[in-house]
Order: C-alpha cells, then sequence, then structure tokens
C-alpha cells in the first residue's frame, strides 16, 4: 500500500458504555477504493462521522495525511480535503440546484473557476436540466446526486460515500458506479454499501464491520467466499447477493 | 419568473421610497408626518429581526434589548456631549459590542434554537429590571441621569454633523429615518445577495451539509447576529432622538413580542414582509387606540391593542402562516404560470 491517506489507531466509540466502534486500526492508500459493508449497527456509519468530525471519538487517534485530526471540527476536516456524502441525503432544499453546487465549489475556488466546476457537475451528473430548480422539489435518487455533486465540487482529497446508491434506480445505480470508477482515478474512497451486485460492480478491496469491529479485510472475491461473512453478513443479503 | 418579480419589487420600492422621501412631507400633515417617522424607525428595527431570524435562522426573541441599549447609550452620550454625531455612532457600536459579547457564549457555545430565544429574552428582560431600579440620583453617568421607571426624557434631535444647533425639525426627522429605512433595506438586500449572505442562507437551511462543505457556520450566525444587534442599536438611536425620550419599556416582554408579530404577520424570510408587517399592525394599533367608534360599535369604552395583537397574531398564524409578502408572491406567480 502506498503512504495511507487515511488511518485511524484504536478508534473507539461508545454511546452510554455500550461500543458502537470498538478499537478500530484502518488504513487507506493515496488513491485506494474501500469498500465497507456490515450488517445495519456494526458501525460503519459512526466510523465515517468520527473521521468527518460529526462525533467526537471516545477513544483512538484519526491521522489525515499523517497528521492528527481526531476530533477537529467538522468545517477544518471538510478544509483539510474530507468530503462526506451522508446516508440520509443533507441538502439545502430551499436553494436550487445550481446554487447549492456553487456554495459548494465557491467555498475553495474563485468566482470563475466555481461556475467552471458547477457546469462540469451538473454535466457529469446529469443534473442539467433540473439545475433551476429547489432542491427540495426533486426525486431521491436526483437529491442523491446532489448531494454528491455538492461533496465533488469541493474537490475533496478524500471521499466518504455512505450508501450512494440507496433508494435509486437500476439504471441511476449503475450510472453512480460508472461515475465512481471514473472519479477513483482522482481521488481516494471509502464507499459504504449494503447492495453488493454495486460492491462487486466497483470494488477490489473490501472491509467487513461486525459490531463494531473489523471482521476482515480482503479482496472481494475473498470475502464473498468466507464462511464468517456469510454468516454474519451476506446470509442476510441472499436475495441483493445473487 | 421569479427574479423578474424581485427586479420589479426592488424598483417599485425604490421609486415609492424616493417618491416619499422628496413629496411626503409637502403633502401630509405635521401629526401624519411624525407617526410615519416612527413607522419607519420600528421598521428598521424590524428589518434587523428579518435579517437575523429570517436569513440567519437565529431566533432572537430579545431584539428589543439591542434597540433599547442603542437608544440608552445615544441618551447617555448626547446629553453629555451636546453633539449627536458620535452618540449615534455609539448607539450603534455598544449594541453589536454586547452582541459580539452575549452572541458568541451563545453561538460558539451551541445552544439549541429555543434555547437562543429564551436567552435574548430574558437578556431584555433583566435589562427591563435594572433601569427600572435607577431611579435614584445616584445613578448617573456625568450628567445624565438614568431615570429608572420615569426613563431619560428631554433629549435633543439629532443635529447636522458637527453642528449642535442645526438640530433637524420635524420634515428632518422623516427624511433622516425614511432615508436610514431604504439604507438599510437595500443594504441587507445586496447583503443577502453576497456571498456571505448565501452562505449564511445555506446555513439556515442546513447548518451540518454547510459544515461538511467546510463553512464555519457559527463564524457566520455571529457576524448576523452582531450586524443585526447594530441596526435594531441604530433604530434605537432614532427612537430616543424621535420621541426626545427613551425609556425602560423597550426592554419589556409586550415590545419584544411585538416585533415577532411583526414579522410573521409580513412573512418570515423577506424583508419587504418585516416592513409592510411593522407598518401594518403599528397602524391598526393606533387606529384602534384613537378610534372611539370601533370601540362603542362592541360595547367597550377602550379597546385593549394587546388582545387585538394576540387576536392578530393567532389568525395569522392559522390563516395566513406564511405571512402577507411570501402568500402574494405565491399567488402572483401561481396566477403567471397559469396564465403562461
Amino acid at each position: 500500500m502506498s503512504a495511507p491517506i487515511l488511518e485511524t489507531r484504536g478508534l473507539t466509540k461508545r454511546f452510554g458504555g455500550v461500543p458502537a466502534v470498538d478499537g478500530v486500526d484502518f488504513k487507506l492508500g493515496e488513491g485506494e477504493l474501500r469498500c465497507l459493508i456490515g450488517p445495519n449497527g456494526a458501525g460503519k456509519s459512526t466510523f465515517f462521522k468520527m473521521i468527518t468530525g460529526q462525533l467526537a471519538p471516545t477513544a483512538g487517534t484519526v491521522l489525515f495525511r499523517g497528521a492528527d485530526v481526531t476530533g477537529e471540527e467538522r468545517h477544518r476536516l471538510a478544509r483539510h480535503g474530507i468530503g462526506i456524502k451522508t446516508q440520509v441525503p443533507s441538502l439545502f432544499d430551499g436553494l436550487d440546484v445550481r446554487e447549492s453546487l456553487h456554495l459548494a465549489a465557491r467555498r475553495f475556488h474563485g468566482a470563475s473557476d466555481a461556475r467552471r466546476i458547477v457546469d462540469a457537475i451538473l454535466a457529469e451528473t446529469h443534473l442539467d436540466a433540473v439545475a433551476g430548480r429547489k432542491v427540495g422539489e426533486l426525486a431521491h435518487g436526483q437529491r442523491q446526486w446532489v448531494e454528491l455533486g455538492m461533496v465533488l465540487a469541493r474537490e475533496p482529497l478524500l471521499l466518504l460515500l455512505d450508501e450512494p446508491t440507496a433508494g435509486m434506480t437500476p439504471d441511476e445505480t449503475r450510472r453512480t458506479a460508472a461515475l465512481i470508477a471514473r472519479l477513483r482515478q482522482r481521488r481516494a474512497m471509502i464507499v459504504v454499501e449494503h447492495d453488493m451486485h454495486f460492491v462487486r460492480m466497483i470494488a477490489e478491496a473490501v472491509t467487513v464491520f461486525h459490531q463494531g469491529r473489523i471482521l476482515m479485510e480482503a479482496p472481494i472475491g475473498e470475502v464473498l467466499r468466507d464462511a464468517r461473512v456469510r454468516e454474519v453478513y451476506l446470509g442476510a443479503h441472499k436475495d441483493r447477493h445473487a | 419568473m421569479k427574479r423578474a418579480a424581485d427586479r420589479i419589487g426592488i424598483a417599485a420600492i425604490a421609486i415609492l421610497g424616493l417618491g416619499a422621501l422628496i413629496g411626503v412631507p409637502h403633502v401630509v400633515e405635521l401629526f401624519t408626518l411624525v407617526d410615519v417617522a416612527v413607522y419607519c424607525i420600528l421598521a428598521i428595527l424590524a428589518l434587523s429581526l428579518a435579517f437575523v431570524w429570517g436569513f440567519g435562522g437565529i431566533l432572537s426573541f430579545g431584539q428589543s434589548a439591542f434597540f433599547g441599549l442603542g437608544g440608552y447609550a445615544y441618551a447617555l452620550a448626547v446629553i453629555n456631549m451636546g453633539e449627536s454625531t458620535v452618540p449615534i455612532l455609539l448607539g450603534a457600536i455598544v449594541p453589536m459590542l454586547f452582541a459580539a459579547l452575549l452572541g458568541y457564549f451563545m453561538i460558539y457555545g451551541r445552544i439549541s434554537d429555543v434555547y437562543l430565544a429564551v436567552i435574548t429574552l430574558t437578556v431584555s428582560l433583566i435589562f427591563y429590571h435594572l433601569i427600572n431600579s435607577t431611579a435614584g440620583p445616584e445613578y448617573a453617568i456625568g450628567r445624565a441621569r438614568l431615570g429608572g421607571h420615569n426613563g431619560i426624557p428631554g433629549l435633543p434631535p439629532i443635529n447636522i454633523p458637527g453642528n449642535a444647533a442645526a438640530q433637524l425639525d420635524y420634515a428632518g426627522t422623516f427624511r433622516l429615518s425614511l432615508g436610514a429605512l431604504l439604507l438599510v433595506y437595500f443594504g441587507l438586500r445586496a447583503l443577502i445577495a453576497s456571498r456571505f449572505g448565501r452562505a449564511l442562507v445555506a446555513i439556515r437551511e442546513n447548518e451540518l451539509r454547510a459544515e461538511l462543505l467546510g463553512y464555519d457556520s457559527r463564524r457566520y450566525k455571529l457576524i448576523a447576529f452582531v450586524i443585526g444587534g447594530g441596526i435594531a442599536g441604530f433604530a434605537g438611536v432614532l427612537f430616543a432622538s424621535w420621541g426626545s425620550f427613551i425609556g425602560p419599556g423597550v426592554f419589556g416582554i409586550a415590545f419584544a413580542a411585538q416585533i415577532i408579530i411583526w414579522i410573521l404577520v409580513g412573512g418570515l424570510g423577506t424583508l419587504a414582509g418585516a416592513v409592510l408587517g411593522t407598518v401594518l399592525i403599528q397602524y391598526l394599533t393606533t387606529w384602534l387606540g384613537q378610534s372611539k367608534s370601533v370601540a362603542a360599535l362592541i360595547g367597550l369604552a377602550k379597546i385593549d391593542t394587546s388582545l387585538v395583537l394576540g387576536a392578530v397574531l393567532i389568525l395569522f398564524v392559522l390563516l395566513v402562516p406564511s405571512g402577507v409578502i411570501p402568500t402574494l408572491r405565491k399567488l402572483w406567480l401561481g396566477r403567471r404560470g397559469a396564465s403562461a
């Protein structure tokens, strides 16, 4: 693995004594794409929230590009270059699509660069036709793309995607997979996803979370064949895995 | 289409405002001129809360505290200095400094919206009780006595900067009040359209998302709160100068609630709504207070304006929940959409 862009050491989050994430040691290389899978409540989203400053860890360390960023505030972590698409789309419902993207781009770019970035993202995410519409009026799949577009507009070094295809049609899911394949050439990514078909489309390496810990880290083929993974997770996802 | 409607609205307000600035003192009687001047001053106060609440998402229930602080700072300074230029500046700066201090603890302490409303109102009520207990002659700053519940009377009118003898007459006070209202209105519109303003609106829409995109929401909200405090303070200066008086009533709960009603009636999230709501409610209050025939009609000697204001608020919340301006805008756009 190249020098890690993200590393966690003993990362732990307890809620009232119950560990949601329990001593996770994790490394992600520059330009690497990793999928996180695991049953509901395994700690994947909590792990993301600690990396992005939405939750303060109970113990452990988060290193981003070698620097300790544990417990830093959300806007500072975003400025370091960490972007997240959350599980439930987190959007500016009262603003239109173009302005939402522009706000994201303008935070780190000049006015003309921001306009160029917004135009490119509108084309890449097929949102041109709804650029002038309020985000709150869009269909669920389009809302997912708007959020993804806003995160991309910042041009993050590390992109965290929490269930990016939830609620998408099969066609939208395929387009998302194609977009992620294009994006991975430019940045490191961690994708949390339950749709194993989608995971197979995009991932090489997979980390399996179970009860707040890492159960296994391996190439996708090996994970799919592993008896423990089948028992704790894939057994419950036979229909989507098939 | 919405932008075209906005442009027409701005042009109409600018033309009407300038026309009123020039023409009104020539055509209305003195009593009306004085009334309209105070409507303008109170509308500036309403604009300060319309900005802080409607665009910054901060419900400052005690916005009257900054209004009162501005008025008292001006009154104490002008009595001691005799000339109004520096006192006017102090009337804006003192509330801004206080807003910065109070806002820092509330906003950086990540106090939730409801508690923030309660704290601001409590602060205003603390000022109310504090000032009320300063009736004795020992409570004085220089030559100016705080006056307790009697307030500070006999304040000189605002003068031309640098010339204490050139004091504004009623027409001058009206022109200053309306001019200031137009300046604050268009200034806030420009601020909301700026990069800062759009980020502020985004934070109001979704603070978490804004922060995950790299915006420090607390900084933006604090700046908005301080600007709102300064504008409210400036309105307090004009109010004190208009009536030659400032008293602790401006810190009271009735006045604080009235500002909220102005905005809810006009429409939260609009600036024009704040102005319209203020004028409508103030006109209604004045008219009911003076109109003996209306009182006689319902068999009363006098109409309790607080009851009427409460009824107006309930009616608006039930029948026009988004307020006058957003409702009119929706109707207008709906009709245009239907005819297109």
